[in-house]
Protein backbone atom coordinates (compact mmCIF):
# COMPACT_ATOMS: atom_id res chain seq x y z
CA UNK A 1 0.00 0.00 0.00
CA UNK A 2 1.01 3.40 -0.98
CA UNK A 3 2.39 5.45 1.84
CA UNK A 4 0.46 8.83 2.36
CA UNK A 5 2.38 12.47 2.79
CA UNK A 6 0.36 15.06 3.88
CA UNK A 7 1.70 18.99 2.19
CA UNK A 8 1.10 21.01 5.18
CA UNK A 9 0.82 24.45 2.76
CA UNK A 10 -1.27 23.00 0.14
CA UNK A 11 -3.78 20.28 2.30
CA UNK A 12 -3.19 17.79 -0.52
CA UNK A 13 -2.69 14.32 -0.20
CA UNK A 14 -0.01 12.68 -2.34
CA UNK A 15 0.84 9.24 -2.86
CA UNK A 16 2.25 7.13 -5.64
CA UNK A 17 0.76 5.05 -7.54
CA UNK A 18 -0.60 2.06 -8.04
CA UNK A 19 -4.17 4.26 -7.05
CA UNK A 20 -6.85 1.53 -8.29
CA UNK A 21 -6.74 -1.30 -5.72
CA UNK A 22 -8.60 -4.35 -5.41
CA UNK A 23 -10.91 -4.53 -3.12
CA UNK A 24 -10.37 -7.43 -1.48
CA UNK A 25 -7.19 -7.79 0.68
CA UNK A 26 -4.90 -10.60 0.40
CA UNK A 27 -6.58 -12.02 3.19
CA UNK A 28 -10.15 -12.00 2.25
CA UNK A 29 -9.05 -12.97 -1.04
CA UNK A 30 -7.48 -16.24 0.95
CA UNK A 31 -10.59 -16.81 2.71
CA UNK A 32 -12.86 -16.45 -0.45
CA UNK A 33 -11.04 -19.05 -1.76
CA UNK A 34 -11.54 -21.18 0.92
CA UNK A 35 -14.91 -20.51 1.32
CA UNK A 36 -15.10 -21.33 -2.90
CA UNK A 37 -13.71 -24.63 -2.25
CA UNK A 38 -16.45 -26.07 0.54
CA UNK A 39 -18.86 -27.79 -2.41
CA UNK A 40 -15.81 -29.31 -3.48
CA UNK A 41 -14.97 -30.63 -0.62
CA UNK A 42 -18.95 -31.72 0.22
CA UNK A 43 -18.30 -33.80 -3.11
CA UNK A 44 -15.09 -35.43 -2.09
CA UNK A 45 -17.19 -36.59 1.37
CA UNK A 46 -20.10 -37.43 -1.01
CA UNK A 47 -18.73 -39.84 -3.26
CA UNK A 48 -15.70 -41.07 -1.13
CA UNK A 49 -16.66 -40.86 2.70
CA UNK A 50 -15.70 -38.88 5.31
CA UNK A 51 -12.26 -40.39 5.65
CA UNK A 52 -11.32 -37.58 3.05
CA UNK A 53 -12.42 -35.30 5.92
CA UNK A 54 -9.16 -36.51 7.49
CA UNK A 55 -7.04 -36.35 5.02
CA UNK A 56 -7.54 -32.81 4.93
CA UNK A 57 -7.08 -32.18 8.08
CA UNK A 58 -3.83 -33.43 8.36
CA UNK A 59 -2.86 -31.66 5.14
CA UNK A 60 -4.28 -28.41 6.17
CA UNK A 61 -3.01 -29.02 9.65
CA UNK A 62 1.07 -29.88 8.60
CA UNK A 63 0.54 -27.00 6.23
CA UNK A 64 -0.22 -24.46 8.67
CA UNK A 65 2.08 -26.09 11.37
CA UNK A 66 5.07 -26.21 8.71
CA UNK A 67 4.00 -22.54 7.60
CA UNK A 68 4.38 -21.51 11.41
CA UNK A 69 7.76 -23.53 12.61
CA UNK A 70 9.73 -22.08 9.60
CA UNK A 71 8.39 -18.40 10.23
CA UNK A 72 9.21 -18.69 13.99
CA UNK A 73 12.69 -20.16 13.22
CA UNK A 74 13.63 -17.34 10.25
CA UNK A 75 12.40 -14.94 12.84
CA UNK A 76 9.67 -13.67 10.72
CA UNK A 77 6.45 -12.32 11.74
CA UNK A 78 4.00 -15.73 11.85
CA UNK A 79 1.24 -15.33 8.70
CA UNK A 80 -0.87 -18.33 8.90
CA UNK A 81 -3.62 -16.10 9.54
CA UNK A 82 -3.41 -14.85 6.17
CA UNK A 83 -5.22 -18.18 4.75
CA UNK A 84 -2.78 -19.07 2.20
CA UNK A 85 -0.73 -21.70 3.74
CA UNK A 86 -4.80 -23.28 4.79
CA UNK A 87 -5.30 -22.87 1.10
CA UNK A 88 -2.02 -25.08 -0.01
CA UNK A 89 -3.17 -27.83 2.16
CA UNK A 90 -7.08 -28.04 1.40
CA UNK A 91 -6.02 -27.99 -2.34
CA UNK A 92 -3.22 -30.31 -2.09
CA UNK A 93 -5.92 -32.71 0.43
CA UNK A 94 -8.67 -32.62 -2.77
CA UNK A 95 -6.03 -33.02 -5.41
CA UNK A 96 -4.79 -36.68 -3.62
CA UNK A 97 -6.41 -39.63 -4.84
CA UNK A 98 -9.14 -41.00 -2.29
CA UNK A 99 -8.08 -42.82 1.05
CA UNK A 100 -4.68 -41.76 0.27
CA UNK A 101 -2.21 -42.62 2.90
CA UNK A 102 -2.20 -39.99 5.96
CA UNK A 103 1.94 -39.98 6.24
CA UNK A 104 2.27 -39.53 2.65
CA UNK A 105 -0.28 -36.43 2.88
CA UNK A 106 1.84 -35.26 5.82
CA UNK A 107 4.79 -35.46 3.97
CA UNK A 108 3.26 -33.93 0.79
CA UNK A 109 2.28 -31.20 3.05
CA UNK A 110 5.83 -30.08 4.35
CA UNK A 111 6.80 -30.25 1.08
CA UNK A 112 4.54 -28.39 -0.55
CA UNK A 113 4.95 -25.28 2.39
CA UNK A 114 8.58 -26.13 2.93
CA UNK A 115 9.95 -26.24 -0.76
CA UNK A 116 7.39 -25.33 -2.42
CA UNK A 117 6.75 -21.78 -0.89
CA UNK A 118 9.00 -21.08 2.35
CA UNK A 119 12.35 -21.43 0.74
CA UNK A 120 11.48 -18.71 -1.87
CA UNK A 121 10.87 -16.47 1.11
CA UNK A 122 6.83 -17.08 1.83
CA UNK A 123 3.89 -15.71 0.39
CA UNK A 124 4.05 -13.66 -3.06
CA UNK A 125 7.36 -14.58 -3.65
CA UNK A 126 7.17 -18.40 -4.98
CA UNK A 127 7.76 -19.16 -8.43
CA UNK A 128 5.51 -22.54 -8.61
CA UNK A 129 2.15 -23.30 -7.23
CA UNK A 130 2.80 -25.01 -3.78
CA UNK A 131 0.44 -27.17 -3.84
CA UNK A 132 1.55 -28.72 -7.19
CA UNK A 133 5.06 -29.38 -5.69
CA UNK A 134 3.46 -30.81 -2.83
CA UNK A 135 1.89 -33.17 -5.65
CA UNK A 136 4.39 -33.50 -7.85
CA UNK A 137 6.73 -34.75 -4.94
CA UNK A 138 4.61 -37.20 -3.91
CA UNK A 139 3.73 -38.86 -7.62
CA UNK A 140 7.56 -38.95 -7.99
CA UNK A 141 7.97 -40.37 -4.20
CA UNK A 142 5.34 -42.39 -4.13
CA UNK A 143 3.89 -43.70 -7.49
CA UNK A 144 1.90 -46.99 -7.17
CA UNK A 145 -0.58 -45.07 -3.70
CA UNK A 146 -0.81 -41.75 -6.08
CA UNK A 147 -2.62 -43.83 -8.64
CA UNK A 148 -4.43 -46.16 -6.89
CA UNK A 149 -8.05 -44.68 -7.42
CA UNK A 150 -10.99 -46.01 -5.02
CA UNK A 151 -14.16 -46.04 -7.26
CA UNK A 152 -17.01 -44.00 -5.36
CA UNK A 153 -19.38 -44.70 -3.08
CA UNK A 154 -18.26 -47.66 -1.81
CA UNK A 155 -20.13 -49.64 0.63
CA UNK A 156 -18.17 -52.08 2.41
CA UNK A 157 -15.38 -53.57 0.93
CA UNK A 158 -13.23 -50.32 -0.48
CA UNK A 159 -13.02 -51.29 -4.87
CA UNK A 160 -10.66 -49.61 -7.42
CA UNK A 161 -11.42 -48.29 -10.45
CA UNK A 162 -9.65 -46.64 -13.35
CA UNK A 163 -10.33 -43.07 -14.39
CA UNK A 164 -12.16 -42.19 -17.11
CA UNK A 165 -8.58 -40.60 -18.72
CA UNK A 166 -6.72 -43.95 -18.09
CA UNK A 167 -9.74 -45.95 -19.37
CA UNK A 168 -9.76 -43.74 -22.31
CA UNK A 169 -6.11 -43.63 -22.81
CA UNK A 170 -5.55 -47.65 -21.91
CA UNK A 171 -8.82 -49.24 -22.91
CA UNK A 172 -10.00 -46.29 -25.23
CA UNK A 173 -13.47 -46.36 -23.26
CA UNK A 174 -15.47 -43.32 -22.87
CA UNK A 175 -16.81 -42.64 -18.93
CA UNK A 176 -20.49 -41.34 -19.61
CA UNK A 177 -20.91 -37.24 -19.84
CA UNK A 178 -23.08 -36.63 -17.21
CA UNK A 179 -21.02 -39.26 -14.58
CA UNK A 180 -18.21 -36.66 -15.04
CA UNK A 181 -20.13 -33.69 -14.88
CA UNK A 182 -21.98 -34.26 -11.26
CA UNK A 183 -18.61 -36.45 -10.34
CA UNK A 184 -19.34 -40.52 -9.38
CA UNK A 185 -16.36 -41.70 -10.85
CA UNK A 186 -12.83 -42.81 -10.02
CA UNK A 187 -10.23 -39.50 -9.56
CA UNK A 188 -8.96 -37.34 -6.64
CA UNK A 189 -10.89 -36.46 -3.77
CA UNK A 190 -11.85 -33.10 -5.03
CA UNK A 191 -11.58 -33.03 -9.31
CA UNK A 192 -13.98 -35.76 -9.86
CA UNK A 193 -17.05 -33.37 -9.17
CA UNK A 194 -16.81 -31.09 -12.25
CA UNK A 195 -20.81 -29.22 -10.85
CA UNK A 196 -18.94 -28.13 -7.59
CA UNK A 197 -15.91 -27.16 -8.92
CA UNK A 198 -18.12 -25.28 -11.06
CA UNK A 199 -20.08 -23.59 -8.43
CA UNK A 200 -16.91 -22.06 -6.07
CA UNK A 201 -15.01 -21.14 -9.22
CA UNK A 202 -17.59 -19.10 -10.07
CA UNK A 203 -18.37 -17.76 -6.99
CA UNK A 204 -14.71 -16.27 -7.14
CA UNK A 205 -14.66 -15.36 -10.76
CA UNK A 206 -17.98 -13.30 -9.97
CA UNK A 207 -16.81 -11.78 -7.08
CA UNK A 208 -13.44 -10.23 -8.27
CA UNK A 209 -10.73 -12.57 -6.63
CA UNK A 210 -9.53 -14.27 -9.54
CA UNK A 211 -9.03 -13.14 -13.24
CA UNK A 212 -11.33 -14.59 -15.25
CA UNK A 213 -9.20 -14.68 -18.23
CA UNK A 214 -7.20 -17.28 -17.49
CA UNK A 215 -9.37 -20.79 -16.64
CA UNK A 216 -11.31 -18.69 -20.16
CA UNK A 217 -8.47 -19.41 -21.81
CA UNK A 218 -7.29 -22.56 -20.67
CA UNK A 219 -10.71 -23.97 -20.96
CA UNK A 220 -11.21 -22.42 -25.11
CA UNK A 221 -7.55 -23.56 -25.67
CA UNK A 222 -8.56 -27.06 -24.53
CA UNK A 223 -11.69 -26.84 -26.81
CA UNK A 224 -9.90 -25.94 -29.67
CA UNK A 225 -6.57 -27.93 -29.31
CA UNK A 226 -8.38 -31.11 -28.26
CA UNK A 227 -11.44 -30.40 -31.24
CA UNK A 228 -8.61 -29.90 -33.75
CA UNK A 229 -7.70 -33.84 -33.17
CA UNK A 230 -11.35 -34.79 -32.21
CA UNK A 231 -11.92 -33.71 -35.64
CA UNK A 232 -8.78 -35.54 -37.02
CA UNK A 233 -9.85 -38.45 -36.14
CA UNK A 234 -12.83 -38.86 -33.64
CA UNK A 235 -12.16 -42.91 -33.16
CA UNK A 236 -8.67 -42.23 -31.41
CA UNK A 237 -9.14 -39.09 -29.75
CA UNK A 238 -11.31 -38.23 -27.44
CA UNK A 239 -14.03 -35.34 -27.73
CA UNK A 240 -12.84 -31.73 -26.20
CA UNK A 241 -15.95 -31.73 -23.82
CA UNK A 242 -14.65 -35.29 -22.26
CA UNK A 243 -11.53 -32.94 -22.05
CA UNK A 244 -12.98 -30.56 -20.28
CA UNK A 245 -15.05 -32.66 -17.51
CA UNK A 246 -12.09 -35.29 -17.25
CA UNK A 247 -9.73 -35.12 -14.63
CA UNK A 248 -8.60 -32.25 -12.69
CA UNK A 249 -8.66 -29.85 -15.54
CA UNK A 250 -11.59 -27.61 -14.17
CA UNK A 251 -10.33 -27.84 -10.63
CA UNK A 252 -6.99 -27.01 -12.31
CA UNK A 253 -8.16 -24.14 -14.49
CA UNK A 254 -10.35 -22.50 -11.40
CA UNK A 255 -7.89 -22.93 -8.18
CA UNK A 256 -4.63 -23.99 -9.55
CA UNK A 257 -3.84 -21.87 -12.46
CA UNK A 258 -5.45 -18.83 -11.21
CA UNK A 259 -3.01 -18.71 -7.72
CA UNK A 260 -2.24 -15.24 -8.14
CA UNK A 261 1.74 -15.46 -6.86
CA UNK A 262 2.20 -18.02 -9.53
CA UNK A 263 0.50 -16.66 -12.62
CA UNK A 264 0.92 -13.65 -15.08
CA UNK A 265 0.43 -9.60 -14.07
CA UNK A 266 -1.08 -8.63 -17.79
CA UNK A 267 -4.20 -9.96 -19.39
CA UNK A 268 -2.17 -10.61 -22.26
CA UNK A 269 0.05 -12.61 -20.16
CA UNK A 270 -2.31 -14.32 -18.67
CA UNK A 271 -3.79 -15.20 -22.08
CA UNK A 272 -0.75 -16.88 -23.11
CA UNK A 273 -0.51 -18.49 -19.79
CA UNK A 274 -3.74 -20.21 -20.15
CA UNK A 275 -3.25 -21.08 -23.74
CA UNK A 276 -0.36 -22.74 -22.91
CA UNK A 277 -1.47 -25.06 -20.25
CA UNK A 278 -4.24 -25.96 -22.38
CA UNK A 279 -1.65 -26.59 -25.26
CA UNK A 280 0.71 -28.96 -23.05
CA UNK A 281 -1.92 -30.45 -21.41
CA UNK A 282 -3.58 -32.06 -24.38
CA UNK A 283 -0.07 -32.95 -25.40
CA UNK A 284 0.55 -35.26 -22.47
CA UNK A 285 -3.04 -36.37 -22.19
CA UNK A 286 -3.08 -37.77 -25.90
CA UNK A 287 0.55 -38.60 -26.61
CA UNK A 288 2.35 -38.14 -23.23
CA UNK A 289 3.18 -41.69 -21.01
CA UNK A 290 0.57 -40.49 -18.21
CA UNK A 291 -3.00 -40.15 -18.56
CA UNK A 292 -3.60 -36.77 -16.93
CA UNK A 293 -0.98 -34.08 -16.89
CA UNK A 294 -2.68 -31.19 -15.69
CA UNK A 295 -0.58 -30.52 -12.60
CA UNK A 296 2.57 -30.70 -14.39
CA UNK A 297 1.02 -28.39 -17.54
CA UNK A 298 0.71 -25.90 -14.65
CA UNK A 299 4.27 -26.08 -13.19
CA UNK A 300 5.43 -25.93 -16.77
CA UNK A 301 3.94 -22.48 -17.76
CA UNK A 302 4.48 -21.42 -13.98
CA UNK A 303 8.73 -21.19 -14.56
CA UNK A 304 7.73 -19.35 -17.89
CA UNK A 305 5.95 -16.86 -16.04
CA UNK A 306 8.65 -14.89 -15.25
CA UNK A 307 9.89 -14.87 -18.70
CA UNK A 308 6.01 -14.05 -19.96
CA UNK A 309 5.97 -10.51 -17.21
CA UNK A 310 9.02 -9.37 -18.43
CA UNK A 311 7.99 -9.59 -22.65
CA UNK A 312 4.66 -8.66 -22.11
CA UNK A 313 5.49 -5.61 -19.95
CA UNK A 314 2.98 -2.60 -20.21
CA UNK A 315 4.66 0.58 -22.16
CA UNK A 316 4.60 3.59 -20.37
CA UNK A 317 2.69 5.96 -21.80
CA UNK A 318 4.40 7.61 -24.87
CA UNK A 319 7.26 5.07 -24.89
CA UNK A 320 8.25 4.25 -28.81
CA UNK A 321 8.95 0.41 -29.35
CA UNK A 322 12.31 -0.21 -30.78
CA UNK B 1 8.59 -36.94 -39.25
CA UNK B 2 11.07 -38.95 -37.68
CA UNK B 3 13.41 -35.59 -37.41
CA UNK B 4 10.97 -33.84 -36.07
CA UNK B 5 10.48 -36.57 -33.47
CA UNK B 6 14.55 -36.70 -32.89
CA UNK B 7 14.98 -32.86 -32.32
CA UNK B 8 11.51 -32.92 -29.76
CA UNK B 9 12.99 -35.27 -27.78
CA UNK B 10 16.30 -33.62 -27.46
CA UNK B 11 14.45 -30.46 -26.49
CA UNK B 12 11.92 -31.69 -23.98
CA UNK B 13 11.40 -35.27 -23.34
CA UNK B 14 14.83 -35.90 -22.81
CA UNK B 15 15.91 -32.43 -21.58
CA UNK B 16 19.84 -32.26 -21.13
CA UNK B 17 19.93 -30.55 -18.14
CA UNK B 18 16.29 -30.97 -16.84
CA UNK B 19 16.26 -34.73 -17.61
CA UNK B 20 19.77 -36.14 -17.81
CA UNK B 21 21.47 -33.69 -15.35
CA UNK B 22 24.11 -33.01 -17.71
CA UNK B 23 25.76 -29.34 -18.32
CA UNK B 24 24.34 -28.37 -14.14
CA UNK B 25 27.55 -26.54 -14.37
CA UNK B 26 26.82 -23.35 -16.38
CA UNK B 27 23.22 -23.91 -15.96
CA UNK B 28 24.37 -22.78 -12.45
CA UNK B 29 26.65 -20.83 -13.54
CA UNK B 30 25.30 -18.32 -16.14
CA UNK B 31 21.56 -18.16 -14.93
CA UNK B 32 21.70 -14.82 -13.12
CA UNK B 33 20.31 -12.75 -16.04
CA UNK B 34 18.07 -13.47 -19.08
CA UNK B 35 20.10 -11.81 -21.72
CA UNK B 36 23.81 -13.88 -20.77
CA UNK B 37 22.04 -17.11 -20.34
CA UNK B 38 20.38 -16.58 -23.36
CA UNK B 39 23.83 -16.03 -25.29
CA UNK B 40 25.38 -18.99 -23.43
CA UNK B 41 22.34 -20.83 -24.32
CA UNK B 42 22.93 -19.78 -27.70
CA UNK B 43 27.54 -20.76 -27.70
CA UNK B 44 25.97 -23.78 -26.19
CA UNK B 45 23.94 -24.82 -29.16
CA UNK B 46 26.27 -23.66 -31.60
CA UNK B 47 29.11 -25.72 -30.28
CA UNK B 48 27.29 -28.82 -29.86
CA UNK B 49 25.60 -28.57 -33.49
CA UNK B 50 28.88 -28.32 -34.94
CA UNK B 51 30.43 -30.85 -32.66
CA UNK B 52 27.64 -33.63 -33.43
CA UNK B 53 28.53 -33.02 -37.36
CA UNK B 54 32.40 -33.35 -36.62
CA UNK B 55 32.46 -36.18 -34.63
CA UNK B 56 30.21 -38.23 -36.38
CA UNK B 57 32.30 -37.55 -39.64
CA UNK B 58 35.23 -38.69 -37.26
CA UNK B 59 33.99 -41.65 -35.67
CA UNK B 60 32.46 -43.10 -38.70
CA UNK B 61 35.37 -42.62 -40.97
CA UNK B 62 38.27 -42.05 -39.09
CA UNK B 63 37.75 -44.37 -36.12
CA UNK B 64 35.66 -47.10 -37.10
CA UNK B 65 37.26 -48.00 -40.60
CA UNK B 66 40.27 -48.22 -38.51
CA UNK B 67 39.23 -50.00 -35.63
CA UNK B 68 40.27 -47.06 -33.25
CA UNK B 69 36.73 -46.70 -31.61
CA UNK B 70 38.14 -47.21 -28.03
CA UNK B 71 40.22 -43.40 -29.07
CA UNK B 72 36.73 -41.72 -29.68
CA UNK B 73 36.60 -40.22 -25.99
CA UNK B 74 40.36 -38.63 -26.41
CA UNK B 75 38.95 -37.40 -30.09
CA UNK B 76 35.48 -36.09 -29.01
CA UNK B 77 37.34 -34.19 -26.43
CA UNK B 78 39.75 -32.31 -28.85
CA UNK B 79 37.69 -31.41 -31.33
CA UNK B 80 35.36 -29.73 -28.50
CA UNK B 81 37.86 -28.31 -27.42
CA UNK B 82 38.97 -26.67 -30.46
CA UNK B 83 35.00 -25.79 -31.25
CA UNK B 84 35.20 -24.17 -28.29
CA UNK B 85 38.04 -21.70 -28.75
CA UNK B 86 36.83 -20.89 -31.96
CA UNK B 87 33.39 -19.71 -30.32
CA UNK B 88 35.56 -17.97 -27.37
CA UNK B 89 37.52 -16.22 -30.17
CA UNK B 90 34.20 -15.01 -31.67
CA UNK B 91 32.62 -13.86 -29.25
CA UNK B 92 35.62 -11.81 -27.59
CA UNK B 93 35.77 -10.27 -31.23
CA UNK B 94 32.15 -9.51 -31.72
CA UNK B 95 30.56 -8.61 -28.31
CA UNK B 96 33.33 -7.54 -25.09
CA UNK B 97 30.30 -7.17 -22.92
CA UNK B 98 28.94 -10.64 -23.80
CA UNK B 99 32.69 -11.90 -23.41
CA UNK B 100 32.92 -11.01 -19.75
CA UNK B 101 29.39 -11.64 -18.85
CA UNK B 102 29.70 -15.35 -20.01
CA UNK B 103 33.53 -15.20 -18.13
CA UNK B 104 34.65 -18.53 -17.41
CA UNK B 105 32.30 -20.43 -18.34
CA UNK B 106 32.63 -19.61 -21.91
CA UNK B 107 36.11 -21.30 -22.25
CA UNK B 108 34.64 -24.02 -19.40
CA UNK B 109 31.55 -25.34 -22.21
CA UNK B 110 34.95 -27.52 -23.55
CA UNK B 111 34.01 -29.41 -20.05
CA UNK B 112 30.55 -29.14 -20.12
CA UNK B 113 29.17 -33.03 -19.80
CA UNK B 114 26.45 -32.42 -21.62
CA UNK B 115 28.60 -31.34 -24.88
CA UNK B 116 30.22 -34.75 -24.17
CA UNK B 117 27.49 -36.51 -23.17
CA UNK B 118 25.64 -35.37 -26.90
CA UNK B 119 28.89 -36.88 -29.02
CA UNK B 120 28.30 -40.02 -26.73
CA UNK B 121 25.00 -40.19 -27.41
CA UNK B 122 24.73 -40.09 -31.00
CA UNK B 123 27.31 -42.83 -31.43
CA UNK B 124 24.92 -44.64 -28.56
CA UNK B 125 21.73 -44.31 -30.24
CA UNK B 126 23.39 -45.43 -33.65
CA UNK B 127 22.24 -41.71 -35.34
CA UNK B 128 22.55 -41.18 -39.04
CA UNK B 129 24.59 -37.98 -40.13
CA UNK B 130 21.31 -35.98 -40.63
CA UNK B 131 19.60 -37.45 -37.27
CA UNK B 132 22.96 -36.37 -35.38
CA UNK B 133 22.66 -32.99 -36.43
CA UNK B 134 18.97 -32.72 -35.52
CA UNK B 135 19.83 -34.34 -32.31
CA UNK B 136 22.36 -31.50 -31.66
CA UNK B 137 20.42 -29.21 -32.42
CA UNK B 138 17.64 -30.28 -30.02
CA UNK B 139 19.75 -30.54 -27.15
CA UNK B 140 21.00 -26.84 -27.76
CA UNK B 141 17.55 -25.75 -28.20
CA UNK B 142 16.56 -27.59 -24.96
CA UNK B 143 19.57 -26.20 -23.09
CA UNK B 144 18.73 -22.59 -24.31
CA UNK B 145 14.99 -23.21 -22.95
CA UNK B 146 16.48 -24.36 -20.08
CA UNK B 147 19.03 -21.44 -18.92
CA UNK B 148 16.79 -19.02 -19.88
CA UNK B 149 13.48 -20.22 -17.66
CA UNK B 150 16.32 -20.53 -15.34
CA UNK B 151 17.31 -16.90 -15.60
CA UNK B 152 14.00 -15.30 -15.61
CA UNK B 153 12.86 -17.31 -12.07
CA UNK B 154 16.38 -16.32 -10.81
CA UNK B 155 15.88 -12.39 -11.94
CA UNK B 156 12.53 -12.49 -10.22
CA UNK B 157 14.35 -14.33 -7.27
CA UNK B 158 16.64 -11.27 -6.73
CA UNK B 159 13.86 -9.70 -4.72
CA UNK B 160 12.22 -12.35 -2.75
CA UNK B 161 13.56 -13.00 0.87
CA UNK B 162 15.30 -15.74 0.60
CA UNK B 163 16.20 -17.78 2.86
CA UNK B 164 20.61 -16.74 3.67
CA UNK B 165 21.01 -20.19 3.54
CA UNK B 166 19.47 -20.71 0.26
CA UNK B 167 20.84 -18.12 -1.52
CA UNK B 168 22.72 -18.47 -4.59
CA UNK B 169 23.24 -22.25 -5.73
CA UNK B 170 21.22 -24.11 -3.21
CA UNK B 171 17.86 -22.04 -4.74
CA UNK B 172 18.98 -22.76 -7.89
CA UNK B 173 19.09 -26.43 -7.47
CA UNK B 174 16.10 -26.92 -5.65
CA UNK B 175 13.92 -24.42 -8.39
CA UNK B 176 16.32 -27.31 -10.99
CA UNK B 177 14.64 -29.86 -8.91
CA UNK B 178 11.43 -28.65 -9.41
CA UNK B 179 11.37 -27.72 -13.12
CA UNK B 180 13.19 -31.54 -13.78
CA UNK B 181 9.60 -32.58 -11.83
CA UNK B 182 7.43 -30.68 -13.79
CA UNK B 183 9.44 -31.86 -16.98
CA UNK B 184 8.88 -34.85 -15.36
CA UNK B 185 4.87 -34.95 -17.12
CA UNK B 186 6.41 -35.57 -20.64
CA UNK B 187 7.91 -38.50 -19.72
CA UNK B 188 6.83 -41.33 -22.16
CA UNK B 189 5.83 -38.80 -24.82
CA UNK B 190 8.17 -39.72 -27.11
CA UNK B 191 9.45 -43.12 -27.42
CA UNK B 192 13.10 -43.82 -28.11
Amino acid sequence: MAATTTNPTYKLDLTSSPHVHSRWSTKQAMWMVVFALIPSIISAVVFFGFYQLLIIAVSVGFAVGTEAAIKAIRKRPITIMDGSGIITGLLLALILPPNFNLAFTAIGSVVAIGIGKEIFGGLGYNIFNPALVGRAFLQASFPVPMTTWTAPNYTVDAVTTATPLSAFKFDKVAADLSDLFIGNIGGSTGETSSIAVLIGGIVLIGAGVVNWRVPVSMIAGILVFGGIFYFIDPAAYPNPVFHLFAGGFLFGALFMATDWVTSPLTSKGMIIYGLGIALVLVIIRLFGGLPEGVMYAILFMNSFVPLINRYNRPRVFGEVTK
Amino acid sequence: MELVLIFFSAAIVNNFVLSYFLGICPFIGVSGKISSAFSMGLATTFVMSITSIVTWLIYHLVLVPNNLDFLQYVSFILVIASLVQFVEMFIKKISQPLYRALGIFLPLITTNCAILGLALFIVLKEYSFIEGIVYGLGAGAGFTLAITLMAGIREELDLADVPKSFQGAPITLLVAGILALAFMGFAGLISG
